[in-house]
C-alpha cells in the first residue's frame, strides 16, 4: 500500500500538484487519470523520489520515504519497478541485457538463470525472439514491452507503470491490461497505472483517482464513474461519442 | 554566483560518485569495457598527432637555432624537452578534453534527457557512481600510456623529419635526446596526465549528468563540458608545473 499525503509540487510558476491525498492499495489495479499535462507523469516521480515535492509525505506500506537517508531510500527502490512513458531502456544494451539489468545488479542468480527469467518476462510482454536487437531496432510499442519485462524483472512489490498502452495496438494493449491485472493479483503487487485509454479503465479500473487542475478531483471505481455525475468528469471520460454509447448501452442513461 | 553553484555541486556530484559500488564486479567489467572505449579508440588520433607535432617541433627548432655556436645537438634536446614536458601531457590532454569529453557528456546527457538515468535510479543503483566511476578510473589508468606512446612517437616523428630533411643529422639528434635527460620530467608529465585525466573525465560527466531538457541541450552540455575541462586543464597546468618543477 503506498499513502499520499498533501504532495504538492511547482516547477517555478507552475503549481502542476496542490496537494494531492490518495492511497493506492495493495493488491489492486489503481488508476491515475487525467488530461494531458494535469501532472500524473510528475505525481509518479514525486512518489518515487525523482522529482522532490515541496510538501507532503508518501509511506511505502507505513515507511516515510522522503524522511529516509540515501541509503534507505535505495533498498526500497530495490522493491520498485517502473515504466517510464518514454520506455527508458538502455541504448547500449540489447533487450536481453535491459531485463537482465536489475538481476545483474541485486541478485547472485548466475547468468543462465538470468536469461531464463528474462525469457520468461518478455514472453508475458509477447516479445519473442528479439533478445539480442537493440532498442532503437524496436518499434515504440515494442520498447514499452520490453520496458515492462524490465520492471516485473524482479517482481517488485510496488509497480509503476506511465502509460502501458500508449502505442500499443487494441489486441497487444489488452494482453497488457490482462498481464497488470494478473501480476498484481498473482503477487499482490501494489499496481499504480497512469493512463489515457478509457478501455483500460472500463476493464481493469478498481481504484481510480482523477487529476484535475492538479488536485484529486474525484476517486472511485468503474461503476462510480459511470454512474457519476461529475461536470469535470464526464467531460474527460465521455469526450468521444463511442464512449458515450457505450454508457448507454450498460446503464440505460440517457445524456 | 551561478560558478560557485556549479562548484558546489560539483563536488556533490563527486561524492555520490565514489559512493558505495552495488557490484564490485560489475564496475571491474564496465572499467575495462571503458579502458577500450576512451584509451584504445583514442590510440589512432594520438598516434597521428604525435608524430606530425613531433615532426614540426623538429623543424621548427632547427630553423631557429642556426647560430653557428650553438651545437646542432640542442635540436633533439629542445625538442624532447618540448615533447616531454609540455606538447604530450598537456596538448594531447586538450585534444582528449574535445574527443573523450564531448563524448562522455552526450553520452550522459543523451542519457538523463531520455529518463535511463531516472531509470537506474528507479531500481535503487546509484547512478552517478554506476555510470561515472569507470569512466573515471579507465581514464586515470590508460591516459598515462597514450601519452607514454605520444611521447616515443613524436620524438620518432622528429627523427623521421632528421633522416627525411637533413635539417639535423640523425646522429646530433639522436645525441641530443639523450644529454642532459632528467627522469623526472617523464613523472611530472605523468603526473599531470593523470590529473588531467580526472578533470576531463569528471567535468564531462558532471555536465551530462545535470543536462535538462532535450538534445538541444545536450549539445550544449557537450561544448561547455569541452570548455571548462579545458580550461580547468590549463589552470592544473600552470598550478602543477609551480609545485613539481619550481
Ligand atoms: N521537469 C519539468 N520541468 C518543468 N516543468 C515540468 C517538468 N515536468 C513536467 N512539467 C510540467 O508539469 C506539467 C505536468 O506534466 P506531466 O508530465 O506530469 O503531465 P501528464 O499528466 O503526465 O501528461 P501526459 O498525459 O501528456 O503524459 C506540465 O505542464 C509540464 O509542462
Ligand atoms: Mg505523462
Amino acid at each position: 500500500m503506498i499513502e499520499v499525503v498533501g504532495l504538492s509540487k511547482r516547477f517555478g510558476d507552475l503549481q502542476v500538484l496542490k496537494g494531492i491525498t490518495a492511497t493506492f492499495e495493495k493488491g489492486v489495479v489503481n488508476q491515475i487519470i487525467g488530461r494531458s499535462g494535469s501532472g500524473k507523469s510528475v505525481l509518479a516521480k514525486c512518489i518515487v523520489g525523482l522529482h522532490h515535492p515541496e510538501e507532503g509525505r508518501v509511506l511505502y506500506d507505513g515507511r516515510p520515504f522522503f524522511e529516509m537517508s540515501i541509503e534507505e531510500k535505495r533498498t526500497i527502490r530495490q522493491e520498485i519497478g517502473m515504466l517510464f512513458q518514454s520506455s527508458a531502456l538502455f541504448d547500449s544494451m540489447t533487450v536481453e541485457e535491459n531485463v537482465m539489468f536489475p538481476m545483474r545488479m541485486f541478485t547472485t542468480m548466475d547468468i543462465e538463470a538470468m536469461r531464463e527469467r528474462a525469457r520468461i518476462c518478455l514472453e508475458r510482454v509477447d516479445i519473442i525472439g528479439k533478445e539480442r536487437l537493440f532498442p532503437a531496432e524496436l518499434s515504440g510499442g515494442m520498447q514499452k514491452r520490453v520496458g515492462i519485462a524490465r520492471a516485473i524483472a524482479l517482481t517488485p512489490k510496488y509497480i509503476f507503470y506511465d502509460e502501458p498502452n500508449s502505442g500499443l495496438d487494441p489486441q497487444t494493449a489488452i494482453l497488457i491490461d490482462g498481464l497488470i491485472k494478473e501480476l498484481t493479483e498473482e503477487y499482490g503487487t501494489t499496481t499504480i497505472v497512469i493512463t489515457h485509454d478509457m478501455n483500460s479503465v472500463m476493464e481493469t479500473g478498481q481504484n481510480i483517482i482523477f487529476i484535475h487542475d492538479g488536485q484529486k478531483w474525484w476517486q472511485g471505481d468503474r461503476q462510480e464513474l459511470l454512474d457519476s455525475s461529475d461536470q469535470e468528469l464526464n467531460d474527460f471520460i465521455f469526450a468521444s461519442e463511442l464512449m458515450r454509447q457505450a454508457r448507454r448501452a450498460i446503464t440505460g442513461r440517457l445524456e | 554566483m551561478g560558478i560557485l553553484l556549479h562548484i558546489g555541486r560539483y563536488f556533490e556530484f563527486l561524492r555520490q560518485v565514489v559512493g558505495r559500488p552495488e557490484r564490485t564486479r560489475l564496475y571491474f567489467q564496465r572499467t575495462l569495457e571503458e579502458v577500450d572505449l576512451l584509451g584504445v579508440r583514442s590510440l589512432g588520433i594520438v598516434a597521428l598527432l604525435s608524430v606530425f607535432m613531433g615532426a614540426v617541433i623538429t623543424l621548427q627548432t632547427s630553423s631557429n637555432i642556426d647560430a653557428a655556436w650553438i651545437p646542432r645537438y640542442v635540436v633533439g634536446f629542445t625538442a624532447r624537452q618540448s615533447v616531454i614536458l609540455e606538447f604530450s601531457p598537456t596538448i594531447i590532454s586538450l585534444i582528449l578534453a574535445g574527443k573523450v569529453g564531448s563524448n562522455i557528456a552526450a553520452e550522459i546527457g543523451t542519457m538523463r534527457v531520455k529518463e535511463q538515468i531516472d531509470a537506474l535510479d528507479i531500481m535503487g543503483v546509484n547512478s552517478a557512481s554506476y555510470l561515472v566511476l569507470p569512466k573515471i578510473v579507465a581514464a586515470m589508468l590508460i591516459n598515462p600510456f597514450l601519452i607514454v606512446i605520444s611521447m616515443f612517437l613524436s620524438i620518432f616523428g622528429g627523427w623521421v623529419v632528421s633522416i627525411g630533411t637533413g635539417v639535423v643529422s640523425p646522429t646530433d639528434y639522436i645525441t641530443g635526446l639523450q644529454w642532459d635527460f632528467d627522469p623526472f620530467t617523464v613523472t611530472y608529465a605523468l603526473v599531470k596526465t593523470v590529473v588531467f585525466a580526472f578533470i576531463i573525465t569528471s567535468v564531462a560527466a558532471y555536465h551530462g549528468y545535470h543536462t535538462q531538457g532535450g538534445a538541444l541541450e545536450v549539445g550544449r552540455s557537450s561544448t561547455t563540458a569541452v570548455v571548462y575541462s579545458s580550461i580547468l586543464i590549463l589552470i592544473a597546468n600552470y598550478l602543477l608545473t609551480q609545485l613539481l618543477l619550481i
